[in-house]
């Protein structure tokens, strides 16, 4: 299933600058060392619970993110950092709400699995698979009313596709006309399950527009500029008032489902080898590279000062202290 | 006074708000030209439009999911579950998302937030349709819960969740909406977490809610007959629960009595029980005793429905064997 003829003119319209490639670039090696460097410290003991990495997958909210405003809303996964980092978040409060301190995005009381920074509009991270299909239609919906032009963006798993609220989500966004994009950043797995098992009648995920009578578009979510041409044509949609799409990246999910998954058992090596070779960064610094977009020493220069502010971010986790346990008492209501 | 009925009460608690606020609006099923399964909205959409009173899929997920949504960016929504029955359908919305999110955050979400929804006996309404599950929303931290049981009490509790910066879910009972009761015309509102002694008496103190609560009162009048008086305590909001006006009451009767629709098993009277055993057991002359359903699934024939549910005879026969320990 593709988008129309008439959306396809425009996705050409929209040729991605070069600026805006470089931009996606450098907040794809953002995620990428931030992810890296919380799984160093998950290993060291210093972050607890649970991460879910998105190494691998970082082409797809690097895509979306330079056609959206401050103004506009992110919802994302349990797999949610690099969706947080693409839409603006400090990696220093980042950071330090995945070690638990009081300094962090959400106190210490969410962590990975529910970062959430209310004062960009990112609605945040979601620990239960799906559920945050039909909230985003509910911003969208406030949206439409309050703030005409804004525009949601609900990414998902290909996992959440199964689920019911998947499906409530995108009935109402669809029967409302709602300013909403959903992206799926199809990783292959959903746990250990992959989508030619779980939705083993279709062939793309984002077939499933169909049926809602919405757009849906699959294409290579590896390949930051194709998310970029496919996101931007959908969210012009939505903020013309035309309503949802359904756009799925195909990508794939290097590491096991958290870190105490080793991603074995489920996969061969061959197939993980294969998609190293596909790896988005790699990909997209060859491209820029072609173009003469990106020289040696552009990366290098990009690629240090990341380094430093992960290092920066890391220390600063490390440095800020923990809150009191009876903090714990606090935020369950409204207190003024 | 003017007098309305608890259905004509909550409604104009919704009308006036919706007239205060434009941040506020309806969204449920078939509350739109129908006017709502129970008629509680009836008119509203005429009158408001269907941007104010969204009529909306057959979908729980996704009326919870899209209330919590609206709320989180600028909106003030009052959703409508049809049947406390199907809230269930939208566990997760309520219990892991709305509930949550608030303090998952770390405080810097808002959820204005309240869920309308109704429950009780509906006369052969049977298992999935006459349901009290009030218990299980006060387990959850996170949301405010409130049964009123009188018409003046739905306005003003109604509005106060509306105005609240919280989710609360509104737990109206089905077989109350056609009772009447002195309404004021202008808004009021009534705090929440506050319970009120709708009978003062000093022999027992019987606490209520919802249908249990009138009840209640009529088991007070015909025990007045016989030298009983009888201190009838409605909670109104069940979480949080106002302790002192209940252990304030026990202090002065010594004797408690609990009554409700739902099941006794995990029921709210199980908290209440606990509340005064743990904070005010010197006070008590004699057992606690619970007056509540049977745990059973509803039943769909009269006489069965008649004979799991509590009654005004068991709330009776409960006090005469409370006072006589």
């Amino acid at each position: 299933m593709s988008i129309g003829r008439k959306d396809q003119a425009r996705g050409i319209m929209n040729m991605i600058k070069d600026t805006i490639k470089l931009e996606m670039y450098k907040t794809m090696v953002r995620i990428r060392e931030f992810e890296e460097r919380a799984i160093v410290e998950y290993r060291k003991g210093n972050i607890p619970g649970f991460i879910h990495s998105s190494v691998g997958q970082e082409a797809i909210p690097s895509g979306v993110a330079p056609f959206v405003t401050k103004d506009d809303y992110f919802l994302c996964t349990h797999r949610g950092h690099g969706v947080v980092i693409a839409k603006g978040a400090r990696t220093d409060l980042m950071m330090a709400e995945l070690f638990g301190k009081e300094a962090g995005y959400c106190k210490g009381k969410g962590g990975s699995m529910h970062i959430a920074a209310f004062d960009m509009n990112i609605v945040g991270a979601n620990g239960v698979v799906g559920a945050n299909a039909p909230i985003a239609s509910g911003v969208a919906l406030a949206c439409k009313r309050r703030k005409p032009g804004t525009v949601t963006i609900c990414f998902l798993g290909d996992g959440a596709t199964c689920t019911g609220s998947f499906h409530e989500g995108l009935v109402f966004a669809a029967s409302f006309v709602l300013p909403v994009v959903f992206v799926i950043s199809n990783n292959q797995f959903a746990l250990s399950t992959s989508p030619s098992y779980h939705s083993k009648s279709i062939k793309n995920l984002s077939e499933r527009a169909k049926g809602y009578g919405i757009q849906g578009i699959t294409i290579d979510g590896n390949d930051a500029v194709a998310v970029g041409e496919a996101a931007s044509a959908a969210i012009e949609r939505a903020r013309e008032g035309k309503g949802p799409t359904l756009i799925e990246g195909i990508t794939y999910r290097m590491y096991g489902h958290h870190m105490g998954d080793p991603g074995t058992g489920y996969r061969t090596e061959e197939e993980v080898e294969d998609a190293k070779r596909k790896d988005p960064i790699t990909l997209m610094c060859g491209r820029l590279t072609r173009e003469n977009i990106l020289s040696k020493e552009e990366d290098e220069k990009i690629r240090a000062e990341v380094t430093a502010e992960i290092d920066n971010a890391v220390l600063f986790a490390l440095r800020s202290s923990e809150a009191s346990p009876e903090e714990a008492l606090k935020d369950v209501y409204y207190e003024k | 006074m003017r007098v309305l009925t608890y259905r004509e009460a909550i409604r104009e608690a919704l009308k006036q708000e919706l007239i205060r606020d434009k941040d506020v609006f309806l969204i449920g099923e078939d509350i739109g030209k129908y006017g709502g399964a129970y008629k509680v909205t009836k008119g509203l959409w005429e009158e408001f439009g269907e941007e104010r009173v969204m009529n909306t899929p057959l979908a729980e997920t996704g009326i919870c999911g899209a209330a919590l949504g609206a709320a989180l960016a600028g909106l003030r929504p009052v959703a409508e579950i049809m049947y406390i029955d199907f809230s269930f359908l939208c566990m997760d919305q309520i219990f892991n998302q709305i509930a949550k999110i608030r303090y998952m955050s770390g405080g810097n979400a808002v959820v204005p937030l309240v869920i309308r929804t109704q429950m009780g006996k509906k006369g052969s309404g049977a298992a999935q349709h006459s349901q009290c599950l009030e218990a299980i929303y006060c387990h959850i931290p996170g949301i405010k819960v409130v049964t009123p049981s009188t018409p003046y009490d739905a306005k003003g509790l109604l509005i106060t969740a509306i105005r609240e910066n919280d989710p609360v879910v509104f737990i109206e009972t089905s077989s109350l909406y056609s009772t009447k009761g002195e309404v004021p015309e202008e808004p009021y509102t009534i705090p929440l977490g506050k319970a009120e002694v709708k009978r003062e008496g000093s022999d027992i103190t019987v606490v209520a809610t919802s249908r249990c609560l009138i009840d209640s009162l009529n088991a007070a009048q015909d025990l007045e007959g016989d030298g009983i008086s009888v201190e009838v305590i409605d909670p109104r909001t069940i979480k949080p629960l106002d302790e002192d006006t209940i252990l304030d009451s026990v202090e002065k009767t010594h004797r408690l009595l609990i009554a409700h629709e739902a099941c006794k098993s995990g029921g709210f009277g199980a908290e209440v029980a606990a509340v005064v055993s743990e904070k005010g057991l010197d006070n008590l002359d004699a057992p606690i005793m619970r007056v509540a359903a049977h745990d059973t699934p509803v039943p769909f024939a009269p006489k069965m429905e008649d004979f799991i549910l509590p009654n005004k005879d068991d709330i009776v026969t409960g006090v005469r064997t409370l006072i006589k320990m």
